[in-house]
């Protein structure tokens, strides 16, 4: 039985289709002109998936809203630096620095979670805003291990056997960032469909009912949480050593959080597909349109920096709140929703549209 | 200064800014108490409020009207404006952006409304960059701008070490009366009885003849008037305005809204009182840098012990 799921599973003929085309994608490369290129601009993409991933477990399956996986991410990002810059004692090196990432990160979503957990949803939504506010305050003002805001730097390039990863060189990077990325799809949709997964799903559809039926949910709901904080440290990670640097505390704000749950919401809630095509949409706007069209128009002249409407930069966030208003307007269920929660959307638009015609015939 | 002046001082201090953050707290807690949504555009809209006050001092000249008094004739009109503004504002937003939404899950208004914020976030951006001489001309659009003072510095205890100033007074003398005004409406008019019967059961009121939308959209409007009656005073009180301030005040305001029990009238002013009064504390006695650290911890032991807030009642999960 198991070996018929694991197939299924792995086997499903988007995710192909999906990795398919990412490994082609750097093809492209060779036919458009140099400065349309996107390859390096891809792993944003990557890494902003594996964020999304890991607040998918918790969202997205638990139904736990959570607001602060920014902080998360910088604790990813700070663990992998001090673990592997020179200025420390440690240099364990990039693959030993992922796992230990892995593992802190876990810890520290247990440690949030122990004494939270057991608060209803919006008193646990504004618990991890304030615990995500709190990380990056600490952040900034441990100077003496974080320094400060100039964050941690240089560090180490990956090395894969004995090869090692050059800044300069970005196709072995997106290779490196989609394989990983690659991993982490493939246990998330195993730990969807395992016994694990399907306790979360029955928590996020009704809590007492799932106790009734004897999935502990305390339990259930710190597993979740610890393990899509370590999912959320690993982008962190990753994303320290896409910078060569830790980063300052800053750069992990609360707008990252918000951009987590958008590519969760707006990709499809529960959904892995879902998140990988949130995840392109967001960030491939934010860190490649955005960033075409502005070189684009600074090449042309036409930015001129006494007009703020005049740089595209500045509307990036009319158009990610409309985008989200519209998106929740007209497909509330994401654009490619689980099965289950669109389901159950229609289920309840049937409702209200047969209230609606009843009070059409009062 | 002794200690017990230096005490008195951060009271004071922790007074004023914990009635302006319990007025944007309002906004939050009624809206929750009412739709059970957590309106994440609240702060921006109260930064959009000390925008268009600013544009009005320009548009008016009032930057030019010295304070040789105490207070300067110029806050009237901002104080008409800017709560009309924002009211109509919020309202508008639920009308078009959360309104559709109400049978919808529970995530999809609230995603709705960062998607509200961001459009507000960047509209201030626009602003900001507005060509009016009030604005700094020339200047970036997202710098902070000056906030001229309309209300003097004075201090209103003669020669006292400790500083009790018009800007103090002119605070508590909007809040308390605001906060009395907003009790009476709840509890003795008619649409204050609506609002409460549509909080307890949205179903049961409609059945019971009442307009649910219609009072959903009044609650917006009185929330969002609060809110822009809290943007010019915060303006007053601290001659500076920028564009990103949305966050920080919706940050401690909604805090002081689940810290008091959210969906709790007097809930949302305890708790922005005693934020205001723990950031003031915590600015002289620990380190400001640590201040937001210490309000959230301070937040966090209160769920732990009292999961539904200070006034917030237990409520049982429904079966």
């Amino acid at each position: 039985m198991a070996g018929v799921r694991y197939a299924r599973i792995l086997y499903t003929k988007t995710h192909w289709i999906l990795l398919a085309f990412a490994l082609l994608l750097p093809l492209l490369d060779l036919v458009i002109p140099r400065e349309y290129q996107f390859t390096d601009l891809m792993r944003p993409i990557f890494i902003f998936a594996v964020l999304g991933l890991g607040l998918n477990i918790v969202t997205g399956y638990t139904g736990l809203l959570n607001l602060g996986v920014a902080a998360f991410m910088a604790i990813g990002a700070y663990s992998y630096a001090i673990l592997t810059c020179d200025i420390y004692p440690f240099q364990i090196g990039f693959w030993p620095a992922l796992a230990l990432t892995l593992v802190i990160g876990a810890c520290a979503g247990a440690v949030l979670g122990l004494p939270t957990l057991r608060l209803r949803g919006d008193y646990l939504a504004i618990v991890t805003l304030g615990f995500g506010e709190m990380v990056q305050d600490s952040l900034k003002n441990l100077e003496s291990i974080t320094k400060g805001i100039q964050g941690i730097n240089p560090l180490p390039n990956p090395v894969l056997f004995s090869y090692t990863f050059r800044p300069d060189q970005h196709l072995p990077w997106y290779y490196l960032f989609l394989g990983i990325l690659c991993v982490m799809v493939l246990l998330n949709r195993n730990l969807e469909h395992s016994r694990i997964g399907r306790a979360w799903i029955a928590i996020r559809e009704d809590e007492l009912a799932a106790t009734c039926a004897g999935v502990n949910p305390m339990a259930a709901k710190l597993l979740a949480f610890a393990m899509g904080a370590s999912l959320c440290s690993l982008s962190g990670a990753l994303w320290a050593c896409y910078l060569g640097s830790s980063g300052e505390p800053g750069n992990y704000d609360f707008q990252i959080s918000t951009i987590a749950l958008c590519i969760v919401i707006v990709g499809g809630m529960g959904n892995v597909s879902g998140v990988l095509l949130g995840a392109f949409v967001m960030i491939g706007f934010n860190s490649i349109v955005l960033v075409k069209v502005s070189s684009f128009l600074t090449q042309k002249g036409m930015i001129s920096s006494g007009n703020v409407l005049s740089n595209p930069n500045n509307w990036k966030y009319m158009i990610f709140g409309f985008a989200l208003i519209l998106t929740m307007r007209f497909r509330p269920e994401g654009l490619l929703p689980s099965r289950r929660v669109k389901a159950e959307l229609h289920l309840m638009h049937r409702e209200s549209m047969a209230r609606a015609k009843k009070a059409a015939a009062k | 200064m002794t200690d017990l002046q230096v005490f008195f001082q951060q009271l004071i201090t922790g007074l004023s800014c914990g009635m302006i953050i319990a007025l944007i707290a309002l906004g939050y807690t009624m809206v929750y108490g009412i739709v059970e949504l957590i309106n994440f555009a609240h702060g921006d809209l109260f930064m959009l409020g000390s925008f268009l006050a600013l544009t009005i001092i320009g548009a008016l000249g009032l930057d030019q009207v010295g304070v040789d008094s105490l207070v300067s004739w110029g806050i009237f009109p901002l104080f008409i404006a800017a709560p009309v503004f924002c009211g109509a504002l919020n309202w508008g937003v639920d009308r078009f952006a959360y309104r559709p939404l109400r049978d919808a899950p529970r995530l999809a208004p609230l995603v709705s409304a960062i998607g509200v914020s961001f459009v507000f976030l960047n509209l201030g951006l626009f602003w900001g960059g507005a060509p009016m001489q009030v604005f700094n001309m020339g200047g970036a659009a997202a710098a902070p701008k000056d906030f001229p003072a309309l209300v003097s510095n004075r201090n209103l205890l003669g020669d006292s070490v400790i500083q009790f100033t018009a800007k103090d007074l002119l605070v508590m003398g909007m809040t308390i009366p605001l906060m009395i005004g907003l009790t009476v409406v709840v509890k003795y008019t008619r649409l204050g009885k609506s609002m409460r019967a549509v909080a307890q059961n949205a179903t049961a009121a409609r059945l019971m003849g009442i307009d649910v939308d219609r009072v959903i959209g009044a609650t917006f409007v009185l929330g969002g008037a609060l809110g822009g009656v809290a943007s010019v005073v915060y303006a007053i009180y601290n001659n500076t305005i920028y564009f990103q301030m949305g966050y920080r005040a919706g940050m401690d305001a909604f805090t002081a809204a689940v810290l008091g029990g959210i969906g709790n009238l007097p809930g949302a002013v305890l708790g922005g009182i005693v934020i205001g009064v723990v950031r003031a504390m915590s600015d002289q006695y620990i380190a400001t840098e640590w201040t937001n650290a210490v309000v959230f911890s301070i937040l966090i032991l209160v769920l732990i012990f009292r999961p539904s807030g200070l006034l917030g009642a237990a409520v049982r999960e429904k079966v």
